[in-house]
């Protein structure tokens, strides 16, 4: 039977993993928007395909890290603090970002939208990018001491193989961003998106065996979680031809579901290969935070599971009912409000 | 300046920063959804014009609002992780439900209010930005339980070296929050109510757009009337339940050291000497206190310097002196305010009803002035609240020095917290300069640019979409 910290640790991964699907191809769109729209009027169009979206999509991380709180306050208590920079940049981002898609329609002035193109562009880069590297840092191991204060080097933050996490999980992103864009964009741009798309599956493809070449040899994930994370590598090499077979033969549900589930699958492994850690302490596996020493207590965890499994069929409920209320693509007699 | 330091003016700046947009949104989306539900019933498309106006000014708020939100739940464990480790058994719960309960239900029926004009039902269309508010009104409560928990905690016990909870029920029914919740709520109400009697005002002096912005006036005056008694009655409310629980903030906040007389006078000013521990230039107000501390003529009020030796016995030795200046001038510039605004929309709702609203210039112009006293006001309120509360960061059981972060060098507080004011100064700004664009193009704009008309998709034809 699964124990409540368990659940809970089920529960913020899954908050993490929904937050990357989701938002995920909103940051896909605010940095493929930068690249494959070439005037103001198709950069509106990438705009306003995750506009009535991406501010709930953000709640989902929201979520995640009140949920994490509430749940393992050591966990947030170590990890925030111990990556302040780290959150100190996706904060920049996230804020500006957020600001940037509301703001930047306010004004005709061209500079003006320059300037909140550029902020939506790198507000969009430095989230999946800092998250990746964290998550890199995490499963690799970082120095926690026998207190679970986290005292990290620059390098035990920032070396190859996190980099390398950083910049699988934005490109990642782009490329659902771009599958996104042909299920709500039109015409040319749709087409573009697609094209896109479909250069980007080598390049990521490399990106995703070096990555997880490095991770065999860098983390102990395959030591303690082997059978189940060759699973879903093996599940994740299918899904991936599959999608190169659907962008490729232009059916962009499918297309968006495979591209969703590499996203999912990703990050659904890094939670799997910490576990039943939830951060790794490279000084002594002692040290390590696990789902027993990270939580709160039964009864605070009780009364979670309860509020939770009661609201959330109505905020998936509603969350659902405005992707169908806002299906069709953005054309010229959309609302375009940004 | 050492960790805490840093994390305590880090803290302060984000936070107050943060609360100027929040009671604004609160504010206004509740006005907003009331103007929508006159527009869904008498069908009368000025209603539908205000919703829109009112509704380009919430959303650039809301914005702001919004990205200073996350910084707030992100803060707790970047700067105070010791503070987290002790009480998030507690105080990350509220924190989860507001994001699951509230920011869900902001964002996603935002997102259908502003993209759904053409899309919903009007009473659909309605119907979500009512859950907005709803929302809105959710997030303070939430965020407020875990605010009272800090001045009073309950429902929870000291074990494993930290406090877990143990009555969440007990949380929710905190004395606290019922008077917290219902001041910050009122407050909010007519912080959004006075920003639009405030620029509906600078229109009426320039007799642009009358009919409008007398109808704005009308309905953010009645919000006001109500919500300018409810903010008196309710902080006459928490002033009984502080004498109760936290006496020294009490006794701080009226600088007052030694226990007063019976009946006890209010200090309307004084010069505070905090070295000395005296007050020289006293203007006092016989029986005042009494009433406002006991809610009847009697009674004395206990002073700082007996609390001290109280607190003494009690939590062992140490200072447990608020900073006194603060908490007395801020409750009193909170204080004063909150009596103006209740005056003021009094004053403005006999000038409506008795027609003279218009030729009323200097009323008029005080309105203009007096959209920044809610804001002036619930900074101030805040301030008095927190600041009042110190030493401790939760009252009886942690102190603030002990709860900032272990892990994280003055050098990075000092660059977050000047990267984020750098960043939070051009926010602000960039807004004032949004707000008066859009008060500038004024209520017709709206139905000229509505939709399909003024859309550049129409005009430039077949494009990239042909």
């Amino acid at each position: 039977m699964l124990s409540l910290n368990e659940l809970w640790f089920i529960l913020v991964a899954v908050l993490f993993v929904g937050f990357f699907f989701l938002e995920g191809f909103d940051f896909g769109v605010g940095i493929a928007g930068r690249f494959v729209a070439k005037d103001d009027l198709e950069r509106r169009a990438f705009i306003n395909s995750i506009g009535p979206f991406w501010d709930a999509n953000e709640v989902w991380l929201i979520t995640a890290i009140g949920a994490m709180f509430a749940a393992f306050p050591n966990w947030y208590a170590s990890m925030l603090s111990g990556f302040y920079l780290c959150f100190a940049f996706i904060l920049f981002g996230l804020i500006g970002r957020g600001v940037a898609f509301e703001f930047r329609g306010k004004a005709e002035h061209p500079t003006w939208r320059k300037v909140w193109d550029w902020v939506i562009l790198i507000g969009s880069i430095i989230p999946p990018l800092t998250f990746g590297i964290m998550f890199t840092a995490l499963i690799q191991g970082v120095p926690i001491d026998e207190n679970m204060i986290m005292h990290a080097g620059v390098t035990d933050v920032i070396n190859v193989y996190t980099v390398l996490g950083g910049v699988t999980l934005t490109m990642l992103c782009v490329w659902h961003g771009l599958i996104f864009g042909t299920l709500r964009l039109m015409d040319t741009l749709r087409e573009r998106c697609r094209r896109a798309a479909k250069n980007l599956l080598p390049i990521n493809a490399v990106l995703l065996i070096a990555f997880l070449g490095m991770t065999f040899f860098k983390t102990d994930m395959f030591a303690v979680h082997g059978n189940m994370l060759e699973y879903l590598f093996m599940v994740g090499i299918l899904v991936y031809i599959a999608s190169g077979y659907f962008i490729t033969r232009k059916r962009d549900g499918w297309a968006f579901l495979m591209s969703g589930l590499i996203i999912i699958l990703l990050i659904a492994s890094v939670f799997i290969g910490l576990f039943p850690r939830v951060m790794i302490s490279s000084i002594s596996d002692a040290y390590s935070l696990t789902v027993q020493t990270a939580s709160s207590g039964d009864y605070s965890l009780k009364i979670m599971t309860y509020l939770s499994l009661a609201l959330l069929p109505f905020v998936l409920g509603y969350q659902i009912w405005s992707y169908y209320v806002f299906r069709k693509r953005v054309d010229h007699k959309e609302h375009m409000e940004y | 300046m050492d960790v805490v330091e840093l994390s305590r003016i880090q803290f302060a700046s984000t936070t107050l920063f943060h609360f100027l947009f929040v009671p604004l949104s609160i504010g206004l989306v509740f006005i907003i959804a009331i103007m929508e539900t006159l527009y869904v019933v008498k069908k009368d498309d000025k209603y539908k014009k205000m919703a829109k106006f009112w509704g380009h000014l919430f959303l650039i708020n809301f914005a702001v609002g919004v990205v200073t939100g996350i910084l707030q739940e992100f803060q707790f464990g970047m700067n105070w992780s010791e503070y987290s480790r002790f009480v998030g058994d507690v105080f990350g719960a509220p924190l989860a439900i507001e994001a699951l309960l509230a920011f869900f239900m902001e964002s996603t029926f935002l997102g259908l209010w502003i993209f759904g004009w053409d899309r919903l039902p009007k009473w659909l269309h309605a119907l979500c930005i009512w859950l907005v508010s709803l929302g809105t009104i959710f997030s303070a409560f939430f965020i407020l339980s875990a605010n009272s928990f800090m001045q009073h905690p309950v429902g929870a016990v000291l074990q494993n070296g930290r406090l877990e909870m143990n009555d969440f029920l007990a949380i929710l029914t905190n004395g606290q929050l019922w008077v917290e919740f219902p001041h910050t709520l009122f407050g909010s109400f007519a912080t959004g109510a006075l920003f639009i009697t405030g620029i509906s005002a600078i229109a009426l002096l320039r007799k642009k757009h009358v009919a409008f912005y007398k109808g704005s006036f009308k309905i953010a005056i009645i919000v006001g009337l109500i919500s300018g008694i409810g903010i008196a009655l309710s902080g006459h409310e928490q002033a009984l339940y502080l004498v109760e629980t936290q006496p020294m903030k009490m006794a701080a906040s009226e600088g007052l050291w030694e226990d007063s007389a019976d009946p006890a006078p209010w200090t309307v000013i004084a010069n505070i000497d905090t070295e000395a521990g005296e007050n020289t230039g006293e203007l006092k107000i016989p029986y005042l206190l009494s009433f406002l501390s006991y809610g009847d003529f009697h009674g004395s009020v206990e002073g700082m310097n007996t609390l001290q030796e109280r607190y003494e016995n009690m939590y062992g030795p140490g200072d447990y002196i608020p900073p006194v200046k603060t908490t007395f001038w801020s409750f009193r510039i909170m204080s004063a305010l909150g009596g103006a605004i209740a005056a003021l929309t009094i004053w403005g709702a006999y000038l409506y009803a008795r027609k003279k609203l218009i030729t009323s210039k200097w009323y008029l112009r005080m309105m203009i002035v007096a959209i920044s006293f809610p804001f002036i006001g619930s900074s101030a309120g805040w301030i008095m609240t927190e600041i009042g509360r110190q030493p401790w960061v939760v009252f009886g059981y942690m102190q603030t020095e002990d709860a900032v972060s272990a892990g994280v060098s003055a050098g990075q507080v000092l660059f977050s917290l000047l990267t984020f004011s750098a960043l939070y100064l051009i926010l602000f700004a960039v807004m004032i300069t949004l707000f008066v664009r859009e008060i500038k193009k004024g209520p017709e704009h709206d139905i000229e640019q509505s939709d399909s008309i003024g859309d550049p998709f129409t005009k430039e034809g077949q494009h990239a979409f042909s």
